[in-house]
């Protein structure tokens, strides 16, 4: 196997997970023990969703057994119970991501914290217009001259939202492009952000190639040129340690099922300064102070940004996700996964007629990978490694536009996470090997 | 249900045959009234372009151009074989057919009298993420059928 190169902020002092530690940890999660067509179920498909540890899944029964009540409102015992496991998974999630309290806004996932922002920003620019809300709002709106950048490996939920918007206030879409190993053109990113930059908007790790960004360089050309930086931490945030605030972006997205937690929960950071000026998207109960039959006012961040009855049991559940992925380490779960990676990549490698995208072997990747098979269609791989009890997703995973710049139209991705084994990386590289003979490519 | 009762010998074989692929080289037979579908899996970007040609009655000629997976265009070659020479009445009986097997969830066996070669594509009703691949030619076919008859 190739050696892991390890970034420097994980040169630390700390145990190395292992396969019998993951052996341990996969019995926390009760899904992983069964069989698939009459084989133990490998579950290599976390990059799509992730499975629950029984914490998790305990944690959304307590609530609905001992505490379930509507939130910030009723003074009764259930309604403060309530009310106070809502707002304590609020504050574990803001310090798992380095954010304030305040800055944390739940959503369903990150495709709607990024609809969110979209949204909020177009209506910054019809507030000020009319000259609603805080000066500042007219350096928040989009116009026709204005620029958002994007980058060419964006999976579509941080492509169609900047689409629209640009659609809706007449700003200008444009794009970093990758090169052929799948690494953004930071010569052209440089070219690309600048003065008319007023949001840039991109991927912490690609969840096709596994790339990871450098995020500091990013949002360092986005500050210069006087944009929003927005990050998504889809693939990140689940897998690596992370910290909004070193990194400096002014807005983050992530979902909570793709790191242990429930569907229908997800995170919306976004800087202080920026949420208390910012226009709500959605708007009714729960995110007002005083309302007439002509307007209304509203609450400051978060409860601005939260309109209606809000996903309680599942922000609970997800704190509770938080929690197991701390104690277990998200240093120690990202050295893993970049071994797993790594695994991956250099037994793909030597498949014949098996081309990896992203990344080689020996670079930095997180733990999946994604590639095609000569001759083979995607849909016909996964379907030979499901007979085999291996869960892998096919298709173009949500990113049209990068399979197209690498020729493609779908590709077959593994993607690991805490619970996998080395061993489950062996027996999908031996599936794989299996597949061009099965189909005679 | 093992794989190869999914991926079964003819569908293999007709993956790598395609009958009937190649729009481009394939002139419409003189006289004939042709009609033309594009039809696309969003899942998992399959295409299909199926042109139909009938004849006095008949289906004269069935070309397309496709992506996609062996299922998806095994079933447009098997489609190919099968189509050519039937009359229009009789490919609709044929469509509607294989539609009910192949949305049964392996309910409802299908006829081999019926739909002879595509018969073998009764064990995809069983992977329902599966069935719009076999689908598709056959969707391509149906609604060029109603433009040429």
């Amino acid at each position: 196997m190739a050696v892991v190169s390890t970034p420097a902020t994980l040169e630390r002092a700390v145990p190395v997970m292992d396969n019998a530690e993951v052996q341990r940890i996969r019995n926390d999660f009760p899904v992983l023990d069964q069989l698939v067509n009459g084989r133990p179920l490998i579950y290599l498909d976390s990059g799509a969703t992730s499975q629950n540890p029984l914490s998790v899944i305990e944690a959304e029964q307590e609530f609905y057994e001992q505490r379930n009540a509507a939130v910030h409102r009723g003074a009764h015992h259930l309604a403060v119970e309530a009310t106070e496991a809502f707002e304590d998974a609020r504050q574990t999630v803001a310090d798992f991501v380095g954010a304030d309290y305040s800055e944390v806004i739940w959503t369903s996932n990150a495709t709607e914290g990024l609809n969110l922002l979209s949204y909020a920003l177009s209506n910054a620019g019809l507030w000020a217009a009319q000259g609603r809300g805080d000066a500042r709002l007219k350096e928040l709106a989009l116009n026709p001259g204005d620029e958002i950048v994007v980058t060419e490996m964006e999976h579509h939920a941080n492509l169609i939202p900047w689409q629209e918007l640009a659609f809706r206030t007449g700003a200008t879409l444009r794009y970093i492009p990758v090169d052929d190993a799948g690494s953004l053109r930071m010569d052209a990113a440089r070219e690309i952000v600048n003065g008319r930059t007023k949001l840039l908007a991109f991927t912490h790790a690609s969840n096709v190639l596994g790339t990871i960004n450098p995020v500091t360089e990013l949002a360092a050309l986005g500050r210069q040129a006087g944009a929003l930086v927005v990050l998504d931490a889809c693939q990140s945030a689940p897998h690596m340690p992370l910290d909004v605030k070193e990194l400096d972006v002014d807005f983050a997205v992530f979902s909570g099922h793709k790191m242990l937690a429930p569907t229908g929960i997800g995170v919306f950071y976004g800087k202080q300064d920026i949420l208390d000026v910012l226009p709500p998207f959605l708007t009714g109960g729960s995110m007002i102070t005083t309302v007439t039959m002509e307007r209304a006012e509203y609450l400051p961040a978060p409860q601005r940004f939260e309109a209606g009855t809000q996903r309680i049991s599942q922000a609970v559940a997800l704190a509770a996700a938080v929690n197991y992925l701390t104690e277990t380490g998200l240093d120690r779960i990202h050295r893993w996964e970049a071994e797993l990676g790594q695994r991956m990549v250099t037994g793909l490698e030597s498949i014949p007629g098996v081309r990896v995208l992203g990344p080689a072997a020996g670079q930095d990747r997180i733990g999946l990978a994604a590639f095609d098979v000569d001759g083979v269609h995607a849909h016909d791989v996964g379907q030979f490694l499901d007979s085999r009890g291996i869960a892998v997703r096919v298709g173009h995973h949500c990113a049209q536009p990068l399979h197209r710049r690498l020729g493609l139209t779908a590709t077959t991705r593994a993607s690991a996470y805490l619970y996998n084994t080395t061993d489950d990386v062996d027996q999908f590289l031996d599936a794989v090997a299996g597949v061009r003979a099965y189909f005679r490519a | 249900m093992s794989l190869d009762q999914l991926y079964q010998q003819i569908i293999l074989d007709h993956s790598k045959a395609r009958h009937g692929s190649g729009l481009a080289g394939t002139d419409a037979p003189n006289g004939a009234t042709t009609g033309q579908s594009h039809q696309l899996n969003p899942v998992c970007g399959d295409e299909v372009t199926l042109r139909l040609a009938v004849s006095e009655g008949k289906v004269a000629q069935v070309a397309w151009d496709g992506a996609g997976c062996s299922i998806s265009m095994a079933s447009a070659s098997v489609l190919t074989d099968l189509a050519e020479g039937m009359t229009v009445a009789e490919l609709h009986e044929v469509i509607d057919s294989f539609r009910e097997v192949l949305r049964s969830r392996g309910k409802i066996h299908a006829d081999p009298d019926l739909l002879g070669d595509a018969a073998a594509f009764e064990g995809v009703a069983r992977y329902a993420a599966r069935v719009k691949c076999a689908m598709i030619s056959w969707v391509a076919a149906e609604d060029a059928l109603n433009q040429a008859a």
